[in-house]
């Protein structure tokens, strides 16, 4: 694109400079009083994407978005946001939603919305304007004009979502953005994050409730202890577990024995276990030819909670499992 | 460093808006009119008190034309001293001048006696305690020699002329500790109030908003120009106030002699070291109140800041005879104490070029300063987990 091209058409100039990845760290580390919080994390994310960072409470996802916002500096590494080592100064083209939400109490809705609008560069009339465009959208335009410490906890926290993409940003980076919200607004959310996907948008999130990221996320990191022991596609991490048998036979002994595992032993008639190596055809014509009676066959593809198990081991799994019920058990707010 | 400038420019808006148009900031500006007030009231009260407590009587035991002539030499002093340099005289007409038990009567005269004078004027003999007998034995001496001398008091004749060059440093002198004076209660008023000015921002979890959009000094900056912009309006009102109770009251603004620099220049370096004294001292406050989380432990630190200012400001006031020597030479150079010492400058000292240099030392310390708490608190407070928070407040300001 030549100079002239760039002053008339600044957006796509912006756009034809842009780097692939929204996200690239190499070997980051963040000690706090000597305790590593982050050993060596390395992670790219790609643009348009929607990525989960899976992992239980104190693994060290917030310290992550923190370095990767720029809020905190790694001890050792590269980060880079939008292909800037500086993410502060990209911060124009960030939205960022942190775990523990917060708003001045005394300020109008809209203005709330406006001014965090205000602080990623949009113009503060520009920002009024959008926000109260915005809550007229959520439903929420008769409260445009209340004072944040009048606002139900719901209405806060969707008020504080539509702060973090009030000024149309490339990136979304969402902090346990589920917590504390029931079944139905979590749904809401999950639509929310589709629909700026939609738009080009990189959504980041962190989570421990795996379900989220399995609906929304084509790529994952988990991480467990500060370490990202798995980083890629949800398929790739599913991948990493064989497919489970689960076969009902009228005949408990035959030829066929020979293609079930030799330590499987039945329960009843119900024989559960791991798909062979050699795949699914092998077993099944063992089990036809060897007259196994087949009475019901279901092959099942691991699903991410299995996957998350087997990499990052059973008692972290058990851990992020402990902290979901936790935030569940404080559920019922609106977004 | 211009989105540094604009990014403050939204946290200074935001907060300045927020002060201005709160319920309490009208009751801050009333803040100076309770003190004036207990103090006024005090003052009165204290006065009429220590007339009437001190209020000295001596009885007067002589014969009785010694004791005519002792009356009309005090009546003759009290002309050129005023009444209440001298004690008042009880005569005791019926009390023997030579009675040796002359202490009794101390007692049981009309009028509670601090001391008799008995004897005669040329040989008084004044009894007492120890301490009135001391205290009033030299005025006495000069009441007795004035009956002896029995002459008329001298009328002094007066001739004004312009000020002198004694009388002018004494004048700019005063003027020096005056600006000192105003410049220290304004800082101490105003600037203890930024320690707490973050806890807000902390107690509701925006700090983390904030820190991910803007560069962490522009939130010290925007905060602290504010605050500045809030002292500034309380300033401007309660000088206002004060020019019209004044101009009301007397018949207006006393002439005084002008500061070396002259009184349009002084009054705009009083603005000018005012707001850096705010600026430094607030900074410091600022980066210290960052690092605590609850109103408690900011109550904590009143204290030890309210004592360091207190330091500060006593050596601005000590050097202010000293001019150019190498106690002064420090409080101007060291920044929190520099305001204080240059603006007593600026009364006694005419040369212009000074305050220039020291108003662009203070700001840049004032951006050391905020340069080192954004490190501080940048390693100290963002941090996630439950072990952060638990840190005590002191092992969080070292690091």
């Amino acid at each position: 694109m030549t100079s002239s091209e760039q002053e008339i058409f600044p957006a796509q100039a912006e756009h034809a400079n842009v780097p692939v990845n929204a996200i690239e760290t190499r070997n980051i580390i963040k000690r706090f009083d000597g305790e590593t919080a982050v050993d060596g994390i390395d992670l790219t994310i790609k643009r348009g994407s929607i990525f989960g960072i899976l992992g239980p409470n104190g693994a060290g996802k917030t310290t992550t978005l923190r370095m990767l916002l720029g809020i905190i500096d790694p001890d050792e590494g590269e980060r880079f946001l939008l292909g800037s080592p500086d993410p502060i100064s990209k911060a124009h083209q960030v939205g960022y939603l942190p775990e523990e939400r917060g708003l001045y109490q005394s300020m109008k809705a809209y203005d709330a919305i406006a001014f965090m609008g205000a602080l990623r560069g949009l113009p503060l009339a520009e920002g009024r304007r959008r926000g109260r465009q915005m809550m007229e959208d959520h439903g929420l335009g008769s409260a445009a004009d209340k004072q944040i410490r009048q606002l139900s906890k719901g209405m806060a926290q969707t008020v504080q979502l539509l702060g973090t993409i009030v000024h149309k940003p490339d990136l979304i980076i969402l902090d346990e953005p589920f917590s504390g919200l029931d079944a139905l607004n979590q749904g809401k959310l999950e639509r929310l994050i589709r629909a700026q996907t939609d738009k080009g948008v990189t959504v980041i999130f962190s989570t421990h409730v795996i379900a989220h990221a399995e609906r929304l996320c084509e790529d994952i990191a988990i991480i467990a202890n500060g370490k990202i022991p798995f980083a890629g596609k949800v398929s790739t991490a599913r991948d990493r577990l064989r497919p489970q048998v689960h076969l009902e036979t009228r005949n408990l002994d035959g030829a066929w024995r020979s293609a079930i595992p030799a330590d499987c032993e039945p329960l009843g008639h119900n024989w559960h276990f791991t798909l062979p190596e050699n795949g699914v055809e092998p077993l099944l014509r063992a089990l036809i030819e060897g007259d196994a009676g087949i009475e019901s066959l279901s092959i099942e593809r691991p699903g991410l909670h299995d996957a998350f198990v087997h990499i990052a081991g059973e008692a972290v799994a058990k851990e992020m499992d402990d902290n979901a019920a936790m935030h569940n058990s404080g559920l019922g707010d609106a977004i | 460093m211009i989105e540094t400038i604009r990014a403050a420019f939204v946290i200074a808006r935001r907060d300045f808006t927020a002060i201005i148009f709160s319920k309490s900031f009208f009751f801050f500006l009333l803040g100076p009119m309770f003190p004036l007030a207990i103090g006024l009231a005090a003052g009165s009260l204290g006065q009429q008190v220590s007339q009437d407590i001190d209020r000295p009587v001596i009885g007067v035991a002589l014969e009785d034309s010694q004791s005519a002539k002792l009356v009309s030499a005090r009546a003759a002093l009290v002309k050129n001293l005023g009444g209440a340099a001298l004690p008042e005289l009880l005569l005791l007409s019926d009390v023997n001048p030579a009675d040796p038990d002359i202490q009794t009567k101390l007692d049981t005269a009309s009028k509670p006696l601090n001391a008799i004078i008995s004897g005669s004027l040329e040989a008084p003999l004044l009894t007492g305690s120890q301490r009135d007998v001391k205290r009033w034995s030299g005025k006495i001496a000069l009441l007795t020699e004035t009956a002896l001398a029995g002459s008329n008091p001298v009328k002094v004749r007066t001739d004004f002329v312009a000020e002198t060059d004694s009388s002018e440093q004494r004048a700019r002198l005063a003027i020096a500790q005056g600006g000192q004076i105003i410049l220290i209660l304004l800082t101490m008023i105003l600037a203890g109030m930024v320690l707490s000015n973050l806890v807000e921002e902390k107690t509701n979890k925006i700090i983390e908003i904030l820190a991910a959009a803007i560069p962490m000094d522009a939130i010290f900056l925007g905060k602290l120009f504010a605050m500045l912009g809030m002292a500034l309006v309380g300033i401007t009102v309660w000088s206002t106030i004060g020019f019209i109770g004044i101009s009301v009251m007397s018949t207006g603004i006393p002439a005084l002699a002008a500061p070396a620099v002259g009184w349009p220049l002084f009054c705009i370096l009083m603005v000018l070291y005012f707001s850096m004294a705010y600026l430094l001292l607030g900074s410091l406050f600022l980066g210290i109140g960052a690092m605590a989380t609850t109103v408690r432990e900011v109550q904590t630190l009143s204290m030890p800041v309210t004592m360091g200012q207190l330091l500060v400001f006593f050596l601005a006031a000590y050097t202010v005879t000293k001019l150019e020597e190498p106690a002064e030479w420090l409080a101007v150079i060291f920044p929190f104490s520099s305001p204080f010492a240059m603006i007593a400058r600026a009364a006694q000292m005419d040369n212009i070029w000074q305050h220039g240099l020291a108003l662009v030392w203070q700001g840049l310390f004032t951006l050391i300063i905020i340069r080192f708490s954004v490190i501080l608190f940048r390693r100290n407070v963002m941090k996630s987990g439950n072990s952060a928070r638990k840190k005590k407040l002191f092992a969080r300001m070292r690091g």
